[in-house]
C-alpha cells in the first residue's frame, strides 16, 4: 500500500490530463482524418490529404502567423528585458508596486483592451486627430488596419508574460557573483554579458515560450486591429470551425500549428541549451 | 550572443536527450485515436409529418416560464413588452442577449443539439441564411403549431408569411427585417452616394469598409455586376469574387468588418461602408453625421426569425411569447425602439397616430420613423431588395471559399 501511495496521490492529476487533454486531442486527431460535411456527417477515411490541402491552401496565413509571432516576441524581448532588469535591480523596496502596476491593465479583459486600442489609434481619434489638424501628420496617415498595428497589439497583449519570467530569473541572481565579477576586473558590460545574461537565460527562454506560442496562434489582434491582408492562422481555424463547420480542415490546421510550434520549441530549446524545456517553463 | 563565451550553451548543444516522453505521448495518442476512429454522425432530418407534429404539441403543457435568446439592442432596456407579456399570461421570462453572429452562435449550439441535449433557450433568433437553413435541415427547429399562433396569422404582412426559406411558416416567425445598404459619413463624403459603384471608387481608396460575412459581401459583388443574387449560379459567384478581389487588390478596401463597421464609420476610419439599416438609423437619432442609402443597383433584405430549438424545455410558453409579439400594439412598441422593419404592417399607422398625439422631440423622431424608408419600405423600394441565394451543402463548399479567400487573405 505504502508503495502505491504516491501513484494514488498522482491519480487525480493523471485523470485530469487524460480526460481534458488526451481524449480531446485524440478526438481531434481522429476528426482531422475524416471526410464529409456537417449535414450528412463525417466518416473516417484516413485522408491525410486533409492536411496537405489545408497546408497548401493556407500556407500564406501560416507563414504570416509565424512571422508576426516572431516579430512580436522579438519586440517583447527588446522592451521587456530592460523593464525586468530595472525592476529587479533598481526597483528597491517598491518592486512589488512596479510589478502590480505592470499587471494592472491586465485585470481588464483581453478583447476589451484590444478594442480600446482601436479607439485610441482611430484615424481621427484622440491621438492622431489633433496631430493631423496641426499638420504634423498627413491626413491619410493611419496605424489601424496595418501589419504594424497587429504586431504592436500582440506585443502589448503578451508583454507581461515576457517580463515576469525574466524578472524572476534576474531576481534570483546572487549579487555576490556580480561583485565577484567586478573583483575579477570585469567591466560593467562584460559583467552583464558573462554573468547576468547567462544566468537570466532560463527566464528569457520561458518568456519567449510563453509569448511566442500564444502570439502566433492569436486571432483577436488580427481581427480587431488588422486590415485586408493581416489574417492569421487563428482566424482561419476559427472560420473553419464555426462558420464553415469544416471540422476536419480545422482540426488538421490546429494539429499542424501545434506540430510546427512544438518542433520550433525543441529546436530552440536545443539551440539555447536549456536542460529541460518543462523545467524552464516551471520556473 | 557569442557562444564561445558560454560553456552552459555548449553543454546544452552536445548533451544527449531522452526521447521517452515523446514516445509516451505518441502511444497515448494512438490509443485514443483507435477509440475515436468512428466518424461524427450526420443528423439530416426528414420533413416533419403532420401527425407527429400534432402528437408533439398535444403532449406539451404550459410551464409558466420561457428563456428567450436574442441579439443585442433588439429589446427596449426596460423590457416593457416582455413585462407586459408576463402580466398578461403569467409566464415569467428570462431574456438573454447572447447572439452576436449567426455562424458563431450556430457553431456553439451545433455540438450540443447534435448530442441530443437542450441548449437551454426556448426561443432563438437567427437570420435567414446558411445557418438557419442548417437548423432546419438538421431538425434543430421544432415545427410550429399553427393553432397556437393566431396573432401571427392575422397580423403578419404577406411578405412575412411567404418566405422562400421557410415555406408555409413551418418552423419560424420573423422577429424583424432589415436592409443591407451603404452608410457614409457626411463629414468626409461630400457627394450624395447613390450607387454601389462608390464602394469601388478609387477616390475612396483605403476608406471603404466591406463586410466579412460571405453572403453579405457576395450579394454586393453581384449587385455591382448587375446580377440577381437570389438566382445566382456558381459562375456568377466567381465573377463577383473577381470583382471583389480587384477591389481589395487596388487597396480600396480598408478592412472586412463584422458589427464593428458602424463604429469605424462614425469615427471616420472608413468614410463609406456596407451597413445594416437599423444601426445607421439609431446613430442618426443620436446626432451622428451618418447617412444610409439603398444603392440603386439593389440592396439585401434579410429577416431575423424566431424559432424554438429542438429539446427546448418550454415550447408552449415559447410559441405563446412569439405569437404575443404579433399583437400590433406590442409590435409597435418594439419597433419604436429597434427601428428595423417590422413584420406587422399595422405598426406604421399606430406610430403615426402616436406621433399626432406626441409633442416636442418625441413627436419629431416618431414622424421621422413613420416616414423612414428604412423602417417602412415602399413597394418600389422592396422591388430593389433581394435576399441571399439558397445554397445546398455542396454549393456552400464552393461558395464559401470564393468569398472567404477575399475577406481572409
Amino acid at each position: 500500500m505504502k508503495r502505491l501511495t504516491p501513484y494514488l496521490l498522482a491519480l487525480p492529476s493523471w485523470m485530469w490530463l487524460a480526460i481534458f487533454l488526451v481524449v480531446p486531442m485524440a478526438a481531434m486527431a481522429s476528426v482531422s482524418l475524416q471526410t464529409g460535411n456537417a449535414i450528412d456527417g463525417f466518416a473516417m477515411t484516413f485522408s491525410v490529404s486533409n492536411y496537405t490541402d489545408a497546408i497548401s491552401r493556407y500556407s500564406t496565413q501560416f507563414l504570416r502567423s509565424l512571422l508576426y509571432g516572431g516579430l512580436a516576441t522579438v519586440a517583447m524581448l527588446i522592451i521587456g528585458y530592460p523593464v525586468a532588469y530595472w525592476i529587479a535591480f533598481k526597483g528597491g523596496t517598491r518592486k512589488s508596486v512596479y510589478l502590480f502596476l505592470l499587471l494592472l491593465p491586465f485585470f481588464v479583459s483581453f478583447v476589451l483592451r484590444t478594442i480600446s486600442w482601436g479607439f485610441l489609434l482611430a484615424d481621427d481619434g484622440v491621438l492622431f486627430g489633433p496631430l493631423k489638424s496641426w499638420g504634423l501628420l498627413a491626413p491619410e496617415f493611419h496605424v489601424l488596419a496595418t501589419t504594424f498595428a497587429v504586431v504592436g497589439g500582440l506585443t502589448y497583449n503578451f508583454l507581461p508574460f515576457m517580463i515576469l519570467p525574466i524578472y524572476v530569473a534576474l531576481e534570483r541572481v546572487d549579487p555576490r557573483v556580480i561583485e565577484a565579477a567586478y573583483d575579477l576586473y570585469a567591466t560593467r558590460l562584460s559583467a552583464f554579458r558573462r554573468v547576468v545574461l547567462p544566468l537570466s537565460l532560463p527566464g528569457v527562454f520561458a518568456g519567449v515560450l510563453m509569448t511566442f506560442v500564444p502570439a502566433t496562434a492569436d486571432p483577436v489582434n488580427a481581427q480587431i486591429l488588422g486590415g485586408t491582408a493581416n489574417t492569421m492562422i487563428g482566424n482561419i481555424i476559427q472560420t473553419e470551425y464555426l462558420t464553415n463547420l469544416n471540422y476536419p480542415t480545422a482540426s488538421a490546421l490546429s494539429f499542424t500549428l501545434m506540430a510546427v510550434l512544438l518542433v520550433g520549441i525543441f529546436i530552440y530549446a536545443r539551440a539555447l541549451g536549456t536542460e529541460n524545456v518543462l523545467e524552464a517553463v516551471a520556473q | 550572443m557569442d557562444r564561445s563565451l558560454n560553456p552552459a550553451l555548449l553543454r546544452g548543444m552536445t548533451q544527449a536527450r531522452t526521447r521517452r516522453d515523446a514516445f509516451r505521448i505518441a502511444g497515448l495518442s494512438a490509443a485514443g485515436l483507435a477509440l475515436a476512429a468512428c466518424g461524427v454522425q450526420g443528423k439530416k432530418a426528414e420533413a416533419p409529418k403532420t401527425d407527429a407534429v400534432k402528437d408533439f404539441w398535444a403532449k406539451q403543457t404550459k410551464h409558466g416560464r420561457v428563456v428567450f435568446a436574442n441579439w443585442p439592442e433588439y429589446m427596449p432596456e426596460d423590457q416593457a413588452p416582455l413585462k407586459k407579456f408576463q402580466q398578461a399570461t403569467g409566464i415569467s421570462y428570462q431574456y438573454k442577449e447572447v447572439i452576436n453572429e449567426n455562424a458563431e452562435f450556430f457553431g456553439k449550439l451545433d455540438p450540443v443539439l447534435r448530442a441530443g441535449q437542450s441548449i437551454g433557450y426556448d426561443i432563438v433568433v437567427m437570420t435567414n441564411g446558411i445557418q438557419l437553413q442548417h437548423m432546419i435541415e438538421l431538425g434543430y427547429a421544432t415545427p410550429l403549431d399553427h393553432s397556437k399562433m393566431p396573432n401571427f396569422l392575422a397580423n403578419a404582412g404577406d411578405k412575412y408569411k411567404e418566405r422562400s426559406y421557410d415555406p408555409g411558416n413551418v418552423y419560424t416567425m420573423p422577429y424583424t427585417s432589415g436592409v443591407t445598404g451603404i452608410a457614409y459619413n457626411t463629414k468626409y463624403v461630400e457627394d450624395d452616394i447613390k450607387s454601389i459603384g462608390s464602394l469601388f471608387d478609387p477616390k475612396y481608396k483605403g476608406r471603404v469598409g466591406m463586410m466579412n460575412d460571405a453572403q453579405e459581401i457576395a450579394n454586393f459583388g453581384m449587385f455591382a455586376l448587375g446580377l440577381d443574387p437570389e438566382k445566382s449560379t456558381e459562375n456568377d459567384w466567381k465573377q463577383a469574387g473577381e470583382k471583389l478581389k480587384a477591389q481589395r487588390d487596388a487597396g480600396i478596401v480598408r478592412k472586412y468588418y463584422d458589427q464593428s463597421y458602424i463604429d469605424a464609420v462614425s469615427k471616420g476610419d472608413v468614410w463609406i461602408s456596407m451597413a445594416w439599416s437599423g444601426d445607421v438609423f439609431q446613430r442618426q437619432l443620436a446626432g451622428e453625421p451618418v447617412k444610409f442609402v439603398v444603392p440603386e443597383e439593389g440592396g439585401t433584405i434579410w429577416t431575423d426569425n424566431m424559432l424554438i430549438p429542438k429539446n427546448a424545455a418550454n415550447p408552449v410558453d415559447a410559441i405563446t411569447l412569439m405569437d404575443y409579439l404579433y399583437q400590433p400594439a406590442v409590435a409597435a412598441e418594439l419597433d419604436e425602439f429597434i427601428q428595423y422593419v417590422t413584420p406587422v404592417p399595422a405598426v406604421q399607422d399606430l406610430l403615426r397616430e402616436k406621433a399626432t398625439k406626441a409633442t416636442g422631440e418625441g413627436k419629431k423622431s416618431l414622424e421621422q420613423m413613420v416616414e423612414s424608408p428604412l423602417m417602412f419600405p415602399s413597394e418600389a423600394e422592396y422591388a430593389k431588395l433581394r435576399t441571399y441565394v439558397k445554397l445546398s451543402t455542396a454549393q456552400e463548399q464552393v461558395f464559401n471559399p470564393i468569398f472567404q479567400s477575399i475577406t481572409q487573405a
